[in-house]
């Protein structure tokens, strides 16, 4: 069958169980948009900007697994999705990028609308493509997806230019691929996974730490029935929260820069650190001379360069988390040996003085909103089971460490690159592929404003987000910072001329409710899910202008050297 | 300690793929001594012969980082198990009066070719080591130089063990 290129796009995203495209048209990418105006299987997503585009398939992704995918034009349209591309990159997110290119004849002599999109992506994407003959371009997709999926997944480009999508050429889609460049190790070694065993049930003072991978790799039961299994404290980063639930009483919160005192003593203190899907960032370690000093440390981790990275791991282990949790979990319901039961209620029982600082406990009384209790009250108005996307700051934290997700891809945020603006439009892709579940954004009042043009696209959509404004009238993280280190001299943390987000929400055809007291938070969260549960509802809560995140380790310390409140 | 490093690196002969590694050297900060590519006898394949230095982390670290790369088919680190190591240097150098005799010599001794002469310049092409083409030119050291092209170093490794696809 004879296809135009733009055709083949479309019908290659179909082959691959597409089912929404996030994207804004544009000259080089008119083509395409004209063959999607003649199906009806993919649902397109018209965004207000293309940096949108790529948070929502972001969050599409992450509250699905399946790959998000973009649609952009050449020059600005492919430079505006960088941001979000990064962002993919930095959380290992699979995502397809489509971007427009200018015809290939024009390539290079600076064309309207051209930028080199292969090159301005390279060091951000997991790897990318220029289309040079029609004849590849169903190929190039389907190793686009293949690449973007599987091993560590991260985003996929794939340049068109115009006239590939003119050409015509007989489509087949590829049934399956193999690429000799690329074949990720997925099994781990078994005498390394036997190895790794022996020093767990050696241990006397274990420690489970455990990262985003567990979550991209679908293993979180595997996860809990490998902890219960041991008896050991276990403890998320914040990719990784909701692989391992919250409430349970094994999990000691999370661990790092505003981990819980519990996590990062248990951290510091243990004597077998098993790190799964984690990346020993420097947000978790601290000060790496000052390292969990006395603990032997295993590594599982699909991709290799991650492991020995920041910190030189005694047993690695190469390969998908849920094929070595599953192996872990064989090997251990064969073998009755467990960990010493003695040193582990020793361990437990100083892991419980730990907790007993209650680092985590904050002013009630002051009569000021406390961005804490807005996240707990929350968290009970919503029964714990909201998806909750949040951008980056202080509310970012403050949802971390207070929401308490017992669920895996309920809670979606840039860890890596720390990108403001993320929350909403990733949150619209979370309610596109949720439609009847709640979906919320907490954000802070800098934030916001970076991808607030989408409050249209909500509107267009009929998307119901409950966007949760912590609204402290500074950029407070780095208030926070300047109060700590630069004696309160606060340069540009403070945002002046703010505008009336209660106005700027009905004025893009929403509820907007703005909350002063503590006593009207609960009622104003109540009324968002129930009276106006199917509008979207942006509640300005005005709160305590000089809360910091505590507990937190200043830089240049070790784990144990936390401030706490 | 900082060792240097010849890592050979087979990769798809797509366009791009030695700015993606090129790349990979600048957005981590890690040292190119040399870098020469070129298509070999498998015209889908081009090999790269990459001269760096680093502590064992680091190269363990770049080894890593380039098998990563979705274009790269296999590597091999040579410096690790006995190798050839060669690269190819074209000195142009004056050739007048003494020296015109004395740099014949010096070639001679270093068996490299005098490939071009004018009435004031040699043109001398030599190979072999890194350090044996150092060597040469310190021993220059009398002789005004006009012009060193060097092509970076390429390696083989010894024996029946090859990096093939």
């Amino acid at each position: 069958m004879e296809l135009t290129g733009a055709e083949i796009v479309v019908q290659c995203l179909i082959e691959e169980g597409v089912d929404h495209v996030f994207g804004y048209p544009g000259g080089a990418v008119l083509h395409i948009y004209d063959a999607f105006y003649k199906q009806d299987k993919i649902k397109h997503v018209l965004v207000r900007h293309e940096q949108a585009a790529t948070h929502a398939a972001d969050g599409y992704a992450r509250s699905t697994g399946k790959p998000g995918v973009v649609l952009v034009t050449s020059g600005p349209g492919a430079t505006n999705a960088v941001t979000g591309i990064a962002t993919a990159y930095m959380d290992s997110i699979p995502m397809v990028v489509l971007t427009g290119q200018v015809p290939r004849p024009l390539i290079g002599n600076d064309a309207f609308q051209e930028v080199d999109a292969v090159g301005i992506t390279r060091p951000v994407v997991k790897h990318n493509f220029l289309v040079e003959d029609v004849k590849d371009l169903a190929m190039t997709l389907k190793k686009a997806f293949f690449i973007a999926t599987t091993g560590r997944p991260g985003p996929v480009v794939v340049d068109i230019p115009k006239d590939i999508t003119a050409f015509k050429t007989d489509f087949m889609y590829p049934r399956e691929i193999k690429m000799r460049s690329y074949c990720p190790t997925i099994k781990g070694h078994a005498g390394q996974v036997k190895k790794a065993l022996e020093h767990i049930l050696d241990a006397k003072k274990p420690m489970i730490y455990t990262g985003g991978g567990v979550i991209l790799s679908n293993a979180s039961e595997d996860l809990v029935t490998f902890t219960q299994t041991l008896g050991a404290p276990v403890t998320n980063t914040l990719m990784g929260l909701g692989a391992y639930p919250a409430s349970d009483k094994q999990f000691v919160g999370m661990l790092g820069m505003h981990g819980t005192y519990e996590a990062n003593m248990s951290m510091h203190n243990c004597d077998v650190l098993i790190a799964i899907g984690a990346r020993f960032d420097d947000r978790v370690t601290g000060n790496l001379e000052k390292f969990c000093p006395d603990a032997t440390i295993i590594h599982v981790d699909v991709d290799p360069a991650s492991i020995s990275k920041n910190v030189k791991v005694d047993v690695p282990i190469v390969g998908d988390v849920k094929q070595v949790l599953t192996e872990f979990n064989n090997q251990l319901s064969k073998n009755d040996r467990r960990i010493d039961s003695a040193a582990l209620e020793g361990w437990w029982s100083q892991i419980n003085e730990w907790r007993a600082q209650n680092c985590l406990k904050y002013d009630h009384d002051s009569g000021t909103i406390k961005p804490q209790f807005v996240v707990e009250q929350l968290h009970e108005v919503t029964k714990g089971d909201a998806f909750v996307t949040s951008d980056v700051g202080q509310h970012q934290m403050f949802a971390a460490q207070y929401y308490g997700f017992d669920k895996p891809r309920r809670w979606i945020n840039s860890g890596g690159l720390g990108t403001m603006g993320f929350g909403m439009p990733a949150a619209m892709g979370v309610q596109f592929a949720h439609p009847d579940e709640t979906v919320v954004c907490i954000t802070g009042e800098g934030s916001i404003q970076m991808c607030i043009q989408e409050l249209a696209t909500c509107l267009q959509y009929g998307l119901p987000l409950k966007i949760i404004n912590l609204n402290n009238r500074y950029l407070g993280m780095v208030r926070q910072w300047q109060e700590f280190f630069y004696e309160k001299r606060y340069s540009m943390s403070y945002m002046d001329s703010l505008p009336d987000f209660v106005k700027l929400a009905e004025a893009y055809g929403h509820v907007g409710i703005r909350v002063e007291k503590p006593e009207d938070v609960r009622q104003a969260l109540e009324d968002a899910m129930t009276k106006y549960k199917d509008r979207l509802v942006f509640i300005d809560f005005m709160t305590d202008r000089e809360e910091n995140v505590y507990p937190m380790i200043p830089a240049g310390a070790g784990l144990n050297e936390m401030i706490l409140i | 300690m900082n060792m240097k490093h010849i890592i050979s690196i087979l990769l798809e002969n797509e366009s791009g793929a030695l700015s993606r590694v090129a790349g990979l050297f600048s957005a981590r900060a890690y040292n190119i001594e040399s870098l020469t590519v070129a298509p070999t006898d498998d015209e889908t394949l081009s090999r790269m012969t990459l001269v760096t230095s680093g502590t064992e982390e680091i190269v363990e670290q770049i080894m890593k980082q380039l098998n990563k790369l979705v274009d790269v088919v296999k590597l091999i680190d040579l410096t690790v198990n006995e190798h050839i190591e060669r690269e190819l240097m074209l000195a142009k150098v004056q050739a007048t009066g003494e020296a015109r005799s004395e740099v014949k010599r010096l070639a001679d001794i270093f068996r490299g070719h005098i490939i071009d002469i004018t009435d004031t310049t040699y043109t001398i092409e030599l190979t072999g080591t890194g350090e044996k083409l150092d060597a040469f030119l310190t021993s220059l050291s009398s002789i005004k130089i006009f012009e060193v092209v060097r092509s970076g170093a390429i390696g083989i490794s010894r024996g029946e063990k090859s990096l093939t696809s």
